[in-house]
């Protein structure tokens, strides 16, 4: 029916009077068909790897004799013993710089969201600059920003500063944002865009004959509608930017305790061949992402929830 | 059609013309403040990244605009040094692959989870979303020892398995978000309309589902695209790296040097086509779902 | 059911275990002695100067049925490492000779990488010693010198020869021309400072310049003391007086060049190869003409260079590591070390090269360099480098930044070292 189309919040398929068993069956065993192929791709790839890095983080790293399991010998390193003040200390800048750049993030992509979804002439030129920063290689987006950012980079030029940016902890770490963000709001605008396309004219045409304010239509059509792309906008960078790397490794190498879960992770595993204390840092990364996307998850459930009980 | 938010107020008095009008030149000022914030906040890099190409030294020279430009970095990419064309077409092969089969997957299990009832739906999406949280670098060394038992090493499969792998979970995410607020009363109402099924999928669904699905597949491209630490670590030659790799490998006449100059040509050859080819899908299906237009 | 479904998750991670774990060919350990013959794959950082086609075309020529590929890895000694680190581990017998930094040979030596080599094949006294000194570990010879790199002092000849001063050969003698930098709108000097690798060879290069080395006893004990204490405090000091301008903190080799050669240097410490391209006709290079070089300098004398530059080895796991050997024999050679270095202008190994007439023809700075080289010592020669480089760069950059007094540095520094060098395996 019309109304079920524009009713904030996702549609669901209202439990209506008990399925038959068969027919619940035959709906799970179809499913169960459609998400094979996810499930054996991800098996191989993901949980393989996983399982062995998991077993990995149980065993010490004796680099030149033999390891032996040694439980969570490796944990408790990393969170009280000798490798506490490195791994806190990454602990606490990668959250920082997540909770950064993930907001500055939709803020910006938001906006560039509703602007593009304007019509106007050369819209889809303003579309085709937006995706710019996003196609950029990464590696090449890094090695750019390192030379922004030297002393006598174009940064420093164009905005007359002197700012020595990777020679101190919280310069790095804007320039790391700057960086971050630049190349990663396009893919949040993108995202918003998608999801705002969906949404029909008639509706704000609606609203307006209703007298809605801008303001209005934007916080009781337009948000409700593309929560769900946000949602998964704001979840999956977040995962990224949990796990980032290559900025902080190119940029800093980790100076002025600007080390990131990840860095830290390569550079004992890698690096100085741990991989057992290296396996446990990407473990416990792993359990802090899956927290914090759980948390992400509730708070944006709990606004559905409060939306439709609103009405 | 009424909206079921804020309660029905008395329809206003049209609003005076004067004001009518410059609360247009405002909303129109805006816009076009926003829409040159956006310009320059992406292109001003990118414009620093073409000039830096085009200078002979732009590790010397970093004037703000090119006073001899110069195509010899350009040369250099496609020199008999770099052959950065086999990379090229390692990339689009890998990245075409990848996005191929990745939402081909992803379409299926993103219409299982977002249509489909069955009991474990949270557990599988929660699974799915957990394989993209752990961190890439612990799962280098166990894939490496995989593929090499293979002998897949320096060819592309590893690469598209891996990335379809690493993309699968966002793609499953953004399709299934789709599929859930799509309107598939609509194919039911086209049907009862009188419309064949094929039509009803051809002209009702296909319109309305093309936005997620485009936007999906850009996002896995992209993804696929840039991906360097499984590309590095799976490749040797040039008969499967990616650009990704062929640019980290530029170097200059010694170890230290750096050919910043050469980086930012190959940096700039390899966002071009991809921002042309997206646009132009881009435009073809974003008219369709346009043409089809979505019914109130 | 979403059982099933959970079942079949665990089916695919049991059959990527399997896979994994079998199939595929066997790993050949290396056996004692070297092995098999045929076609081999040389692996070294890209390399676009032409330093590799001499000598791999004069191979394939006499030997076409042990013709040699060369595999390029990226440029970035890091990168480099993670590659060899990932096959190696892996025991994969694709890499045969391999190009790796001097300061990977007792690490991976010791973790059983290497295959020794037997010294009476290779005329190494006719190499520089440090050099040499690189490839051993444990009384054996795991990597053969290729080309070897030391530190240069770059300094203006135009500025000093209009006041009339002498290039400096004591570090006092170099602040005490540092007067003449401010004159000429310069800064005094730089070196690399960053937080990353070159920071430990600037700080290597200022305790040795005190008469002092890092570790000592085969690796196993941090030196460091006295001379240690000098070195860093000059270093230190330099950032508080104005000796080094304060940008310099971020330097590596290339943000050092750039400013040398634009004119806003007088004095930079780096390795040969900005040589070169500070005698190139560009208009954004400033110095053209007017620099040169002088072996770095000491405190009480002559300073000592740190050790760069690539040795060549034979992978243990290598299936033609006969081959091997015979490719490294001829890469040793007078002839094949001149052409390499001629055309990439990497010193070579060869100690009569430096007096080569062609050779110092083309590289000016090679009599300046060889002293330097004399002098010079290895970086750690101890399987555990990778974390003895973290920490030394972590109390060094914390000196450099004023964030540490440079004693408590060295000692913070001492403890960790032979904290690292004594642990077990």
């Amino acid at each position: 029916m019309a109304t079920e189309t524009v009713r904030p919040g996702r549609v669901r398929r209202r439990p209506g009077p008990v399925q038959t068993s068969e027919g619940q069956r035959a709906e799970a065993r179809l499913a169960f068909y459609l998400l094979i192929p996810t499930g054996i791709v991800l098996a191989v790839i993901i949980a393989y790897p996983v399982i062995r890095a998991i077993w990995l983080s149980l065993n010490s790293d004796a680099r030149f004799g033999t390891s032996e399991f040694v439980g969570l010998d490796n944990y408790i390193r990393a969170f009280t013993g000798t490798g506490a003040e490195a791994f806190w200390s990454a602990f606490v800048f990668t959250t920082q710089l997540t909770i950064v750049t993930v907001v500055l993030e939709l803020v910006i992509g938001f906006a560039m969201a509703l602007i593009m979804n304007k019509a106007f002439t050369g819209r889809g030129l303003v579309r085709a600059a937006v995706l710019v920063p996003w196609a950029i290689p990464t590696a090449v987006a890094a090695k750019l920003w390192e030379w922004n950012f030297t002393p006598d980079g174009i940064v420093n030029q164009v905005f007359r500063t002197d700012i020595l940016w990777t020679a101190s902890h919280w310069s790095s770490f804007w320039a790391i944002v700057v960086a971050d963000v630049w190349k990663t709001a396009p893919f949040i605008a993108l995202l918003v865009l998608a999801g705002l396309q969906i949404i029909p004219s008639e509706v704000y045409e609606a609203a307006k004959v209703d007298g809605a304010t801008a303001l209005q239509s934007f916080r009781r059509i337009t948000l409700p509608l593309v929560k769900s792309a946000v949602v998964v906008a704001v979840l999956f960078r977040m995962l990224d930017v949990l796990r980032i790397f290559d900025l902080p490794f190119i940029l800093t190498n980790g100076a002025n305790q600007t080390e990131t879960l990840s860095t830290l992770s390569y550079k004992e595993s890698i690096q100085q061949l741990h991989p057992g204390y290296g396996s446990a840092l990407s473990t416990i990364t792993f359990v802090y992402i899956i927290l914090a996307a759980f948390l992400v998850n509730s708070l944006a459930r709990a606004d559905v929830v409060k939306a439709q009980g609103g009405r | 059609m009424a909206v079921d938010t804020a309660p029905t107020r008395p329809v206003e008095a049209p609003a005076r013309p004067a004001s009518r009008f410059t609360g247009f030149l405002r909303e129109r000022g805006l816009l076009l403040l926003g829409i040159a914030f956006i310009i320059v906040y992406c292109l001003a890099p990118f414009y620093w990244m073409i000039v830096s190409s085009l200078k002979a030294n732009p590790l010397l020279d970093q004037s703000l605009f090119p006073t001899s430009p110069t195509m010899t970095n350009y040369k250099e990419v496609f020199s008999s040094d770099n052959n950065f064309q086999y990379a090229l077409r390692n990339s689009v092969i890998i990245a075409g692959t990848t996005t191929i089969l990745a939402l081909f997957i992803g379409v299926f299990s993103a219409y299982a989870l977002a249509r489909l009832q069955f009991r474990a739906k949270k557990v599988v999406l929660g699974a799915v979303l957990a394989t993209a949280m752990f961190p890439l670098i612990a799962l280098l060394t166990p894939l490496f020892q995989l593929f090499s038992r293979l002998g897949w090493i320096d060819t592309y499969p590893p690469m598209i398995i891996s990335n379809i792998s690493f993309t699968l979970p966002l793609a499953i995410y953004v399709l299934t978000s789709f599929f859930s607020e799509m309107p598939w009363e609509l194919e039911m109402a086209a049907k009862v309309d009188g419309a064949t099924p094929g039509q009803a999928f051809r002209k009702v669904i296909v319109p309305l589902a093309a936005p997620g699905v485009f936007t999906a597949a850009i996002i896995v491209f992209i993804a696929a695209w840039n991906e360097f630490l499984i590309a590095f670590t799976m490749t040797q030659t040039l008969a499967a790296e990616p650009v990704t790799v062929a640019i980290a490998k530029f170097t200059g006449a010694s170890e230290f040097e750096q050919p910043f100059g050469t980086i930012m040509a190959a940096g700039v050859l390899v966002t071009i086509p991809l921002v042309i080819v997206v646009l132009i899908f881009q435009r073809r299906i974003v008219s369709g779902l346009t043409a089809g237009g979505v019914k109130g | 059911m979403p059982r099933r479904l959970g079942k079949f998750v665990i089916i695919g991670a049991i059959v990527a275990v399997v896979l994994s774990a079998c199939g595929g060919p066997d790993e050949g350990g290396g056996g004692g002695g070297a092995q098999g013959t045929g076609p081999i794959t040389f692996v070294a950082g890209k390399d676009t100067s032409g330093k590799y086609p001499a000598v791999i075309k004069k191979w394939n020529d006499a030997h076409p049925d042990q013709q040699v590929k060369l595999l390029e890895l990226p440029e970035a000694a890091d990168a480099q490492r993670s590659a060899f680190v990932t096959n190696l581990q892996a025991k994969s017998d694709t890499y045969d000779v391999m190009g790796i930094d001097v300061v990977w040979t007792a690490e991976f030596a010791k973790s059983g990488w290497l295959l020794a080599l037997d010294e009476s094949q290779f005329p190494l006294d006719q190499m520089l010693k440090p050099a040499v000194d690189t490839g051993r570990f444990e009384g054996k010879l795991w990597a053969m010198s290729y080309d070897t790199n030391g530190g240069l002092l770059f300094y203006r000849k135009d500025v000093l020869d209009k006041a009339g001063k002498q290039p400096p050969k004591t570090f006092d003698e170099l602040k005490a021309l540092c007067p003449l930098a401010q004159q000429n709108n310069m800064d005094c000097y730089a070196g690399q400072f960053a937080k990353y690798e070159g920071l430990t060879v600037n700080f290597a290069e200022a305790v040795q310049a005190a008469g002092g080395e890092l570790m000592t006893d085969n690796g196993t004990k941090a030196a460091l003391g006295g001379p240690a204490v000098q070195g860093l405090s000059f270093l230190a000091d330099g950032f508080k007086n104005g000796t080094m301008p304060k940008p310099a903190i971020t330097y590596k080799e290339e943000e050092g060049r750039r400013a040398f050669m634009s004119g806003e240097l007088l004095f930079l410490r780096n390795w040969p190869y900005v040589y070169t391209l500070a005698s190139e006709s560009d208009p954004a290079n400033k110095v053209k003409g007017k620099f040169d070089v002088v072996p770095l300098p000491g405190f009480t004398g002559a300073g000592s260079s740190s050790l760069g530059g690539l040795n060549l080895a034979v992978s243990a796991f290598s299936k033609k590591q006969q081959s091997a050997v015979e490719f490294l024999k001829l890469a040793s050679t007078q002839e094949q070390m001149k052409a390499m270095s001629i055309a990439s202008g990497e010193p070579p190994a060869w100690a009569d090269l430096y007096q080569d007439p062609e050779m110092v023809e083309k590289f000016p700075y090679l009599p300046a360099l060889k002293e330097g080289l004399l002098a010079a010592k290895p970086r750690p020669v101890t399987p555990y480098y990778q974390e003895v480089t973290s920490a030394i760069q972590e109390d060094a950059y914390a000196a450099l930044q004023g964030q540490k007094a440079p004693d408590q540095a060295i000692n913070d520094m001492t403890q960790k070292l032979n904290q690292i060098a004594t642990q077990g395996g």
